[in-house]
């Protein structure tokens, strides 16, 4: 079962990452093609808060991992509603962003090339930061209920990879929206 | 229909006869892979009748110049839709429904990798296929067909906008293909992973079955230029329902950004559905040739080459847009570089039959006919390859001249050649041989009929897409021409029905191994148990049914 599992992950990846590509390569070609403001050098910020508390969940879910491994199941509940708290927070970090841009500046999805791509791209990668969410979730509480053992730490390793991409991803958007685009 | 029944009821071992809502239940709550494969190869044999009779009604339209039986409006609407049900509708899923009741028993497995998801891929498919039709009864009702989307398969921007299709016909089109697009990436995740890791003992890569090497081509081609479209079609959902600009050219978006994104899986996809036609005659060749396939591993690698290539071509499609010289010899040389491979099997398949023993039953008659038509689809595709020739036939009939050899010509001749040659591993019994040469004979006399003076018809410049023509062109005879080879084509498709109807009711036993086969699939009963084999088998070569038929001269050494 866990070739398997480890195989279908690796290619449930690469569909994504296919996905992915198209909206990175769409951001890419409409830089700078908007008809009108607000632009990005106008507007955006870098979410340096959020990328730190986003990739530094890589490593708390690595740990919680470590925890299982050793058979340490209630620590690595805790390290699973550390993680958990890290994307939260992350989640609310671009909720706050999209207030700020929505209400202040009016940029939405429709303002203009901008909004539409930054909308679509962003809003991508925070929709598969809720499927992980679900799954951190899942892994949580089989931890503290007893459900997920030791035995289980390959399953668990395969979801975290998922973990790991949806944080992988977000280092090129942020790199293509905040560093290149701006 | 008693046949069929013994199939259905022999998944569960049960009696002959079952209440018929106990057979249904387990047909839908199913997770087998080849009752799901019987499942996506019938449904997709019902699209390809809906197509082909919305294809007769576009030819019944066309037959004569200046005819008024079929109104413009539905007429977009009968191309549109008769594209999207032959590309995704028929093509994948019968494709795709072969790899499922193929691959794990050619590899000795019990199973798919994942069989649930498997189920979650059919219904997918099927499901994504029932909305593409809902929309036939949507909107204004059966009225000029409903809302039947009318943007023609690759629905090109600007077109798909709000402001130039209104209404819901567009979304149709591309919510049904966007769940259908995760079915099949679901599927091909399936093969892949199955092939890999679920390989009875002694099945090393090396000796895959032809078939399976190419399904696994596919698959991967799958999972890379699937997802594309899909999030294309989700920047057109955010156009159309919450005013995103991605292909809005009044804000500065780009419609020929939608061309390259559905090209990029357009072209794939043409391969997606042409390798498993390779792979068919890869496997039905050899066995009717009575001779090894020829250069086992050039025919692997051309293969991947194939699926490697096939990234990298897709905007020759595009050549009339305007893309500039250097980008429009770039793809034009890698089209012309992808000519290379497919060159190479058509030669390993001529030289399989070189010096065998062939036998002509219907399988190989339909791979023979294959090879010479998709002889011509090649030859055509490198003529639009070339670019100032591109340039005059874009748009024309010669196009559809040439892609329907790829499609018709190669891969639903395949198709049946396969559905010859397996039916009696799913069913147990034989089609005829008799009925079975004249479907072939009156397919092809049909199909070149009606396709060859395509050619001649684009060359005099008639365009795609028009639903009727002045008379002073000189294009109506040989359109009439064309629209007569649609009954050989029907009475073909009849005939076919009726050997189908004919071998369930009292068919000929087929026995385990009527051909006197290779592979795997037919050292198990025919139809198989539901789990596969009795016993794991083990591999000691590339036809393991051989070495068990010959102990005194296995092929092993050979390899």
């Amino acid at each position: 079962m866990n070739e398997r599992g480890r195989m279908g992950m690796i290619g449930l990846i690469v569909a994504e990452g296919s996905l992915f590509a198209v909206f990175v390569v769409a951001y890419l070609f409409y830089i700078g093609k908007s008809l009108n403001g607000p632009y990005p050098k106008d507007v955006l910020e870098l979410p340096i808060f959020n990328t730190v508390c986003l990739l530094s969940s890589s490593i708390t879910i690595g740990v919680a991992l470590r925890a299982l491994r050793s058979g340490a199941t209630r620590r690595s509940g805790v390290w699973f509603l550390g993680t958990i708290v890290l994307g939260v927070v992350f989640l609310a970090g671009t909720a706050r962003e999209w207030y700020r841009l929505i209400v202040e500046h009016g940029l939405t999805i429709g303002t203009n090339l901008f909004g539409t791509t930054f909308y679509s791209l962003v809003g991508l990668h925070a929709s598969h930061v809720i499927v992980g969410l679900v799954i951190l979730s899942l892994l949580c509480v089989f931890s503290f209920s007893g459900a997920l053992r030791r035995a289980h730490i390959e399953r668990a390793e395969i979801a975290s990879w998922y973990w790991h991409f949806v944080d992988g991803v977000w280092i090129v958007v942020f790199t293509v929206v905040y560093l290149v685009g701006r | 229909m008693s046949v069929l029944a013994d199939t259905m009821a022999s998944g569960r071992g049960a009696g002959a006869h079952r209440p018929w809502l106990a057979v249904l239940h387990d047909w839908v709550v199913t997770v087998d892979h080849k009752r799901l494969g019987v499942m996506y190869v019938v449904s997709g044999l019902v699209f390809l009748a809906v197509a082909g009779l919305e294809a007769s009604a576009m030819r019944v339209q066309l037959a004569w110049s200046g005819l008024h039986i079929v109104p413009p409006a539905t007429f977009n609407q009968l191309f549109t839709m008769h594209g999207t049900t032959m590309v995704f509708l028929v093509g994948i899923p019968i494709v795709f429904g072969f790899a499922n009741y193929l691959v794990p028993l050619m590899i000795g497995a019990r199973d798919l990798a994942f069989p649930r998801l498997n189920a979650f891929g059919f219904w997918a498919f099927l499901f994504g296929g029932l909305l593409l039709y809902f929309s036939v009864l949507g909107g204004e009702g059966l009225y000029g067909g409903g809302s039947a989307p009318a943007v023609g398969w690759f629905a090109y921007a600007p077109l798909t906008g709000r402001a130039f299709s209104p209404g819901n016909s567009t979304d149709y089109w591309n919510l049904s293909i966007l769940v259908m697009g995760f079915g099949t990436v679901a599927t091909s995740i399936n093969l892949i992973v199955t092939t890999l890791v679920m390989r009875c003992p002694g099945m090393t890569l090396g000796r895959l079955p032809v078939y399976v090497w190419m399904m696994l081509v596919v698959s991967g081609m799958t999972v890379i230029a699937l997802p594309p479209l899909s999030a294309a079609q989700i920047m057109l959902l955010l156009d159309r329902f919450l005013g995103a600009h991605f292909f809005d050219t009044q804000a500065g978006g780009s419609a020929v950004m939608w061309q390259h994104f559905f090209w990029f899986f357009g072209h794939p996809e043409v391969y997606i559905l042409m390798v498993p036609g390779f792979a068919f005659v890869s496997e039905i060749i050899p066995v009717f040739s009575r001779k090894v396939i020829f250069g086992y591993p050039m025919v692997v690698a051309a293969s991947m080459a194939i699926g490697l290539l096939s990234m990298s071509v897709w905007a020759h499609h595009m050549f009339a847009v305007g893309m500039g010289a250097p980008l429009n010899a770039a793809f034009a040389a890698s089209t012309m570089l992808i000519a290379v491979p497919t060159g190479i099997k058509i030669f390993n398949w001529v030289a399989t039959m070189y010096g065998g023993r062939i036998r002509f039953a219907t399988p190989m008659l339909f791979a023979c006919a294959f090879i010479f038509q998709f002889l011509c689809a090649g030859l055509t595709g490198i003529m639009l390859a070339v670019v100032p020739f591109n340039w005059q036939v874009t748009d024309s009939y010669f196009v559809v001249a040439h892609f329907h050899y790829v499609l018709v010509g190669s891969l639903v001749f395949t198709i049946f050649g396969a559905i010859y040659y397996w039916f009696p591993k799913v069913t147990g019994r034989l089609l005829s041989e008799r009925l079975g040469r004249w479907h072939f004979w009156l397919f092809v006399v049909g199909f070149n009929v009606t396709f060859l003076p395509m050619h001649w018809l684009g060359m005099m410049g008639m365009p795609r897409r028009i639903y009727t023509y002045p008379a002073d062109r000189g294009w109506d005879f040989w359109n009439l021409v064309a629209s007569l080879g649609v009954l050989f084509q029907g009475a073909a498709i009849l005939v076919f029905l009726v050997n189908v109807v004919l071998a369930l009711r009292r068919g000929e036993r087929a026995g385990n191994d009527p051909w006197d086969a290779w592979t795997l699939e037919w050292s198990t009963g025919s139809p198989p148990p539901p789990y596969n084999f009795e016993t794991v088998p083990a591999v000691g070569s590339r036809r393991p049914l051989w070495d068990l038929k010959h102990p005194d001269d296995p092929d092993g050494p050979h390899e």
